[in-house]
């Protein structure tokens, strides 16, 4: 569903700012260009400025500079309610004092559409949503999972092209939460609706989005599909949050044939792939997936640097073994081991040889 | 184990077959009951003396004000003959025996003292009938039979067939004459209610108005209170309690204060008048009369209420999430509709607190319109106020004051059924 190539922007930041104070930007200099039909997610750590760019697009905040395009046009001056796009809130934001019809007739009545048609409408969104038999219902007078349901049909009600979504599923519980991920994910790509979705919650991102842009510190740091955002995060801040990471800063002795040969801290020597590195004899922060981590022989590539490691516990995961080692001098090195039949388990106070292959230790910059 | 899962079945069925048992075989409710006794009667304990305060302070005056309303005995206490007569002859023209009775008890409240109290309570159906009884009772040991024709030579008021009806009236102690009076009513000679007479209608008309006042009053607070505890709602907690103590001031300063400043800005050569006519805007004898007349009550209470309809609308506005009318927007409603539509409604239960609170208070405040009301500007409650303190007539003030009460009762009721008890919100 990624349109990796630049046709036509259906929404679009240009050099977009925003300072509530006029002394810190919040949102500094932001260019995103989406095309028609994409599921794009803003993540971050809150206070990032992912929701004030929603807020801008939705025109609850004026950008302090640059332009937000949508469809070619520029919407900075064009109020909220002239903008035609749906949003769900975080808390739903779904009229106490209106029944369910009458909340998801409300975007049809302020845009006078007939009484008949309304209704029509309005039956056809609740069915979509599976809420088809709740139309009289208060808001109050249901569960979380069904007042998000309402919410998200009473935004896609009066047919947007696009749907901003902030933290909508925060309130909701796991198992709720990962049923209406895959919902919301079906109705977006069915309707071919442009969806910009906000989250804190990465796994959230993983799975629903095309693209995710992750913000920290009022930047984009990378926009990328999941896999490449997992696999192949450009910088530290990205491995860190995305994903279980271990890190080991060193120091750049040797790049060759696309392989960096990283003095650590501790003394030891290790194989890695830069990414976001200076170059020979600049400092690194080198980033292992605990997953990729091996520890039997036959596992790690031939030729690769190993490294020693003491087991200070192995916690039982079910489908894993999570085991924490003391690596380079640090305790917090995860290792993560599938439950394969057959496969060893470590016990705390053994010695073992990690090692992993060059191309899954990313070298970045030092934070 | 085994023994464990074997009981289980049992005390499911037994749960079946009547009331629920303790352990030891004891009705649940009972033992429920016992339990709960001791933390009931400390609770009870707790609560006493407050309980004892409003009995004492509040539920018993009510209910003396209420009996005073439809009893005022200082009459029939003072003339126990004049009773007898009455309760023998119903519907009787007064006859010799009548005014033997009338003399009899003359001679008796002379020397009690109750001449006055008792000629007071006729007088306030008749006036001009206390010194009738004043002056007869001083003389009234010196009359010798016939007494009718003494009584007449006395003062040929006596023979008035009206007195002997209010007398009639007063016999019994218990009355709704005084019920009448407040509504504008009164007997003629032969008992029949009838409206009393042009020139002393004043009850019903100052109700209208106080009921209109406290209406129109309470029209005012909202318009000026619901845009400020819209902005107390929205603005960052720290500067909303900082403004806070500014709708709060007014609670701080004395009444008496608040009222007085408002008679120096608004009198006529007080701030506001002059400063329009320093300005040009009316000329010197143009100046506004502002004050002594409804417009001074409307405006010191308006200032005076102001705060007990904010702090129901603000305790509503404040969790109201900005993300409801966010939400209206962007589904496409202007910002008016989004407010109408969307914001609006959701006050509606601090709208009706406030609203009920304000017009309960001013339908019986006293003492602003006492002192910048003017002849026109007072209320029914300064017409209490008068019969309690000048005329010391205690059963009209009370009827008045039980009618203002069941009034107030019946737009509570009314205003249940409208809008609900259960919406108020008061903070």
């Amino acid at each position: 569903m990624a349109k990796a190539g630049n046709d036509a922007a259906f929404v679009e930041f240009e050099r977009v700012q925003k300072s509530y104070d006029g002394e810190t930007l919040v949102v500094k200099d932001l260019n995103l260009s989406m095309p028609k039909g994409e599921f794009l997610t803003m993540l971050g750590p809150s206070g990032s400025g992912k929701t004030t760019c929603l807020m801008m697009l939705a025109g609850f905040e004026t950008a302090t500079h640059g332009a937000i395009r949508l469809n070619g046009k520029s919407i900075n001056d064009i109020p909220p309610h002239k903008r035609g796009i749906g949003m769900v809130f975080q808390n739903y934001a779904l009229f106490p004092h209106m029944s369910v019809a009458e909340n998801l007739a409300f975007p049809l009545e302020v845009r006078n559409i007939g009484k008949s048609d309304r209704e029509a409408k309005v039956k056809r969104a609740l069915d979509m949503v599976q809420m088809g038999t709740f139309g009289s219902r208060r808001p109050a007078q249901l569960s979380g999972g069904q007042q998000q349901r309402v919410a998200l049909a009473r935004a896609l009600v009066f047919e947007p092209e696009l749907v901003l979504m902030d933290e909508p599923l925060g309130a909701l519980d796991k198992q709720l939460r990962e049923h209406m991920q895959f919902e919301i994910t079906r109705l977006a790509h069915d309707l071919g609706i442009t969806t910009v979705y906000v989250t804190h919650d990465q796994t959230e991102a993983l799975t629903m989005s095309d693209r995710v842009a992750v913000f920290n510190d009022g930047v984009i740091q990378q926009l990328a599909p999941p896999d490449a955002l997992y696999e192949a995060p450009v910088n530290s801040f990205v491995a860190q949050f995305i994903g279980e990471n271990n890190k080991l800063p060193g120091k750049v002795e040797e790049i060759k044939d696309g392989r960096a040969l990283v003095r650590l801290d501790s003394g030891e020597l290790i194989d890695a792939t830069p990414v976001n590195v200076d170059g020979v004899g600049s400092k690194t922060l080198v980033s292992i997936r605990p997953e990729r981590v091996e520890f039997k022989p036959d596992l790690i590539p031939e030729g690769a640097h190993t490294i020693e490691a003491q087991v200070l516990e192995s916690i039982y995961m079910g489908d894993s073994f999570r085991t924490r080692l003391r690596v380079a001098g640090s305790d917090n090195f995860i290792m993560k081991s599938r439950n394969a039949s057959g496969q060893t388990r470590l016990s705390a106070g053994e010695k073992i040889t990690i090692g992993w292959s060059p191309r899954d230790a990313r070298a970045l910059d030092p934070l | 184990m085994s023994d464990s899962h074997s009981i289980a079945p049992n005390t499911a069925s037994a749960e079946t077959a009547g009331p629920l048992k303790t352990a030891d075989g004891k009705p649940l409710k009972v033992a429920l009951a016992r339990a709960q006794a001791r933390s009931r009667r400390r609770a009870f304990l707790l609560v006493a003396p407050l309980l004892l305060f409003v009995v004492i302070t509040f539920v018993v005056p009510i209910f003396q004000l209420l009996a005073q309303s439809v009893n005022d005995p200082s009459f029939s206490r003072a003339a126990p003959n004049m009773v007898e007569w009455f309760a023998q002859n119903p519907d009787a023209e007064p006859d010799e025996a009548a005014y033997a009775a009338l003399v009899a008890d003359l001679v008796e409240m002379k020397k009690n003292r109750t001449a006055a109290d008792a000629g007071t309570r006729i007088n306030y159906e008749l006036s001009g009938s206390r010194s009738l009884f004043t002056s007869a009772a001083r003389s009234a040991d010196r009359m010798e039979a016939p007494f009718m024709e003494a009584m007449l030579d006395k003062d040929e008021k006596w023979g008035d067939p009206m007195l002997w009806q209010v007398m009639r009236g007063a016999s019994t102690g218990f009355t709704i004459n005084f019920y009448l009076a407040a509504l504008d009513m009164t007997r003629d000679a032969e008992g029949n209610i009838i409206a009393a007479p042009e020139d002393r209608q004043i009850y019903v008309k100052l109700f209208i108005r106080t009921f209109v006042l406290s209406a129109l009053i309470m029209l005012t607070t909202f318009i000026l209170g619901f845009p400020v505890a819209h902005l107390l709602a929205v603005l960052p907690m720290r500067t909303s309690n900082l403004l806070m103590i500014l709708v709060l001031l007014p609670f701080w300063t004395s009444l008496l204060v608040r009222t007085t400043a408002w008679i120096a800005l608004l009198q006529r050569e007080g701030v506001i008048n002059s400063l329009l006519v320093s300005v040009g805007v009316i000329g010197e004898d143009g100046r506004l009369s502002m004050i002594y007349n409804q417009a001074g009550t409307v405006i010191a209470m308006t200032h005076i209420l102001l705060p007990f309809m904010i702090l129901p609308l603000y305790s509503v506005m404040r969790p109201i999430p900005p993300s409801y009318v966010r939400a209206a927007r962007s589904l496409g409603a202007t910002s008016f509709t989004a407010f109408w539509r969307v914001y609006f409604p959701q006050t509606v239960p601090g709208i009706a607190a406030g609203g009920l609170l304000v017009f309960i208070l001013a339908v019986g405040y006293y003492i602003t319109p006492a002192l910048v009301g003017g002849a026109s500007g007072q209320l029914i409650s300064n017409l209490i106020a008068f019969h309690m303190n000048d005329s010391y007539n205690w059963s009209l003030a009370s009827a008045l004051a039980a009618l203002l009460l069941f009034a107030v009762l019946v737009l509570y009721w009314l205003y249940d059924r409208m809008i609900g008890i259960d919406r108020m919100k008061l903070g």
